[in-house]
């Protein structure tokens, strides 16, 4: 295993070349660009045997991702912010035709007004297509979630299209040293695609088809099922990578001191390093304070929410996202756990990062201290509440 | 050998459907099929066909075939067509079925970039000339005068007011590998240019014209009379691209007369003498510059 100080989209592009991708299909944007270019020319350099498609939108994009899983083709694509938006007609197409595509998302703000720095309203706007959506909090990770990403997607019980996101900039575009597995070892890992769910010329079959009232029920039915059941691939797909590259990840979330924790922030993506190291310094004053990092928000962790939640005074859920009238969509899903798990604890949402605003760790020492007050609010970092 | 009707494929591959009585685009659909054969792998958008054709469990295509997103044809036609030549496998052939809206309007631009990378792929646009599926809207390839649900015929307006978008010197214009315009009304015509496709290549453009009685307001037993005509009066025209060149296949010796074809359909019934005289002339230019830049065989 080698290492080599990669940016966290170079990281992605050198995961995905490990997962040997057939077709490739991607329209550039801002901060997605380096991962495609990277993957260019891993395929001019015959280090990546796929076919590149330099298509004229992100729509055509997935688009054609679609098309060659259809034929049974393991695809790839990458995107961002409008460019997410822009397919998004394609994003609920891949998952009612349980096409297991991967496709990197750089995380970044929506228009309007323009902006091209990283927060995650572009993903978790579009939480209900039917995808599997993993969230990543360094150049690592997401080096070991583009190869895991496969795994899981194709898994027999999941079959479902799987978006890896990265932070714009902050992950994208921030360089570490990053540990590369060999080939040889990824492909201990990561078996061809082999589905039943394809055109094949020696059975033709008639696929993405219209179903009407009476059946339609029982497909969305099977489709739920099949991202439930990432769960159990996911454990399965970690516990393997573990075994062949010696690094464990920890499923839908991560706890970090949150087990035995009074106030907890709960959050996702690359903003968990900072509040980890804050989880620290109140540790070595005897406090007693923790992280739970979503890893996934599809499938939702209910019960790694309600487990670390049941013994808490009070939890802050600090999220890069608002559904404008109403509240965080983070917030929501954990509060939904926490009524189904019948724990009535006090849970505030703390929105901040929008448009790349940085987050400080004053402000996360701010949020703790307002967790302690033990109420349920909803409030913008740096501007306050959101009442008129 | 060229491809008749007693030369033809017996096999059928699209069958069972529910399309409307007369209809011009399944007829399309199941002679190019039949000259393709079972290595066919189609794509078809959200459109006529594949409403009356993909209604689970009822599935109407012998081949491999799936629904695209409504813009989506070509680019999920590429995909399909660089998946199955990524798993090294290469004796089929990559179709795609779109209306006349699903290639001219929401379509054009992922066709577009399918032309502009030369997939190997066959792109096929049936044209009866409206949304028909969704229930008579105008679309860009609705001829000039047409009255739809969308341009209705009143004091004002009579209908539609601007003429049908040339989607075959478009795709020409892109430097395609092979494109021809093509009538169900000469069927000969229409299934060796699919068959002459098929071994091309790079990217093909077939614009194959496909009367809709419900939408044009004819008897469902005229359909092939009206795919005649309208290259008999010169309002549409049978021709290929290929190699920097316009070739015309047919050139009528003397063209039947435009208000016989018009008024014989409802949806020109409002339609003036001044406004036939407009589509008259907007023909006649239409043919000079043919005579100008086509080559005639």
């Amino acid at each position: 295993m080698a290492k080599e100080f990669l940016s966290g989209n170079e990281a992605f592009a050198y995961g995905i070349r490990l997962a040997r991708p057939q077709v490739i299909s991607a329209y550039p944007i801002t901060p997605q660009t380096i991962v495609v270019e990277k993957l260019s020319e891993m395929v001019e350099d015959s280090s990546l045997q796929a076919e590149f498609i330099h298509v004229e939108s992100e729509h055509s994009a997935l688009s054609c991702a679609i098309g060659a899983s259809a034929v049974g083709a393991r695809a790839f694509t990458a995107t961002s912010s409008q460019g997410l938006l822009y397919m998004a007609e394609c994003l609920t197409y891949a998952a009612g035709g349980r096409f297991p595509i991967v496709m990197m998302n750089a995380n970044r703000s929506t228009a309007l007004p323009w902006n091209i720095y990283g927060d995650q309203r572009d993903s978790l706007s579009l939480l209900d297509c039917g995808w599997i959506q993993a969230y990543a909090e360094n150049a690592q990770e997401s080096l070991d979630l583009a190869l895991m990403s496969y795994y899981i997607a194709e898994h027999k019980k999941v079959s479902t299209p799987f978006m890896a996101n990265l932070d714009g900039f902050v992950l994208t575009h921030t360089y570490e040293v990053v540990e590369v597995p060999e080939a040889k070892q990824a492909d201990l890992f990561l078996k061809p695609y082999v589905t039943e769910n394809k055109l094949d010329l020696s059975y033709p079959k008639n696929l993405a088809f219209s179903v009407g009232p009476d059946h339609n029920t029982a497909f969305k039915f099977k489709e739920h099922l099949g991202i439930l059941r990432a769960k159990e691939a996911i454990d399965e797909a970690e516990h393997k990578f573990n075994e062949i590259f010696g690094r464990q990840y920890t499923g839908l979330t991560e706890s970090y001191h949150a087990d035995d924790a009074d106030y907890i922030i709960i959050t996702l993506g690359s903003i968990a390093g900072l509040v980890r190291e804050t989880v620290d310094k109140y540790r070595e004053k005897g406090e007693k304070v923790g992280l739970l990092r979503i890893r996934y928000m599809r499938p939702f962790p209910n019960e790694e929410i309600a487990a670390v939640a049941r013994n808490a005074k009070a939890i802050g859920i600090l999220e890069k996202d608002i559904s404008f009238g109403n509240e965080g969509t983070v917030y929501t899903n954990v509060n939904s756990a926490l009524q189904k798990a019948g724990l009535s604890i006090p849970s505030s949402n703390f929105i901040g990062g929008l448009g790349g605003r940085n987050i400080s760790e004053h402000e996360i020492e701010s949020i703790f201290e307002e967790l302690k007050n033990e109420k349920s609010t909803v409030s913008f970092l740096g501007i306050g509440g959101g009442e008129e | 050998m060229s491809l008749t009707g007693k030369t033809l494929n017996e096999e059928e591959f699209f069958y069972g459907h529910k399309a409307c009585a007369g209809c011009g685009g399944s007829l399309a659909v199941r002679i190019a099929l039949k000259v393709l054969g079972e290595r066919a792998v189609a794509v078809l958008p959200a459109g006529c066909m594949s409403a009356v054709a993909f209604n689970f469990p009822q599935l109407c295509f012998g081949n491999n075939a799936m629904i695209s997103t409504f813009a989506g044809t070509a680019s999920m036609l590429t995909g399909v067509e660089a998946g199955l030549r990524a798993q090294g496998i290469n004796d089929f052939q990559a179709v795609g079925f779109a209306g006349d809206g699903g290639t001219a309007d929401i379509g054009i631009q992922a066709l577009s970039g399918a032309i502009d990378r030369n997939d190997n792929i066959l792109y096929i646009c049936y044209d009866n000339e409206a949304y028909m599926n969704t229930g008579i809207q105008k679309s860009s390839l609705t001829p000039f005068g047409a009255k739809t649900t969308t341009t209705p015929a009143g004091e004002n307006i009579r209908g539609n007011l601007r003429p049908k978008k040339n989607m075959f010197e478009i795709t020409a214009a892109h430097g395609i590998a092979y494109a021809a315009t093509a009538s169900i009304g000469f069927l000969n015509d229409f299934m060796n240019k699919v068959e002459k496709a098929s071994k091309i290549k790079g990217t093909k453009y077939i614009h194959v014209i496909a009367p809709c009685p419900t939408g044009w307001g004819t008897a469902t037993d005229e359909t092939i009379d009206f795919a005649k005509e309208i290259v008999d009066c010169g309002l549409w025209y049978l021709a290929e691209y290929e190699n920097d060149e316009f070739i015309l296949n047919y050139k009528p010796t003397e063209f039947t007369d435009v208000e016989t074809y018009l008024r014989k359909q409802s949806r020109f019934a409002q339609l003036t003498d001044e406004d036939i005289q407009v589509v008259r002339e907007s023909r006649d230019k239409k043919w000079e510059r043919i005579q100008k830049n086509y080559k005639v065989k």
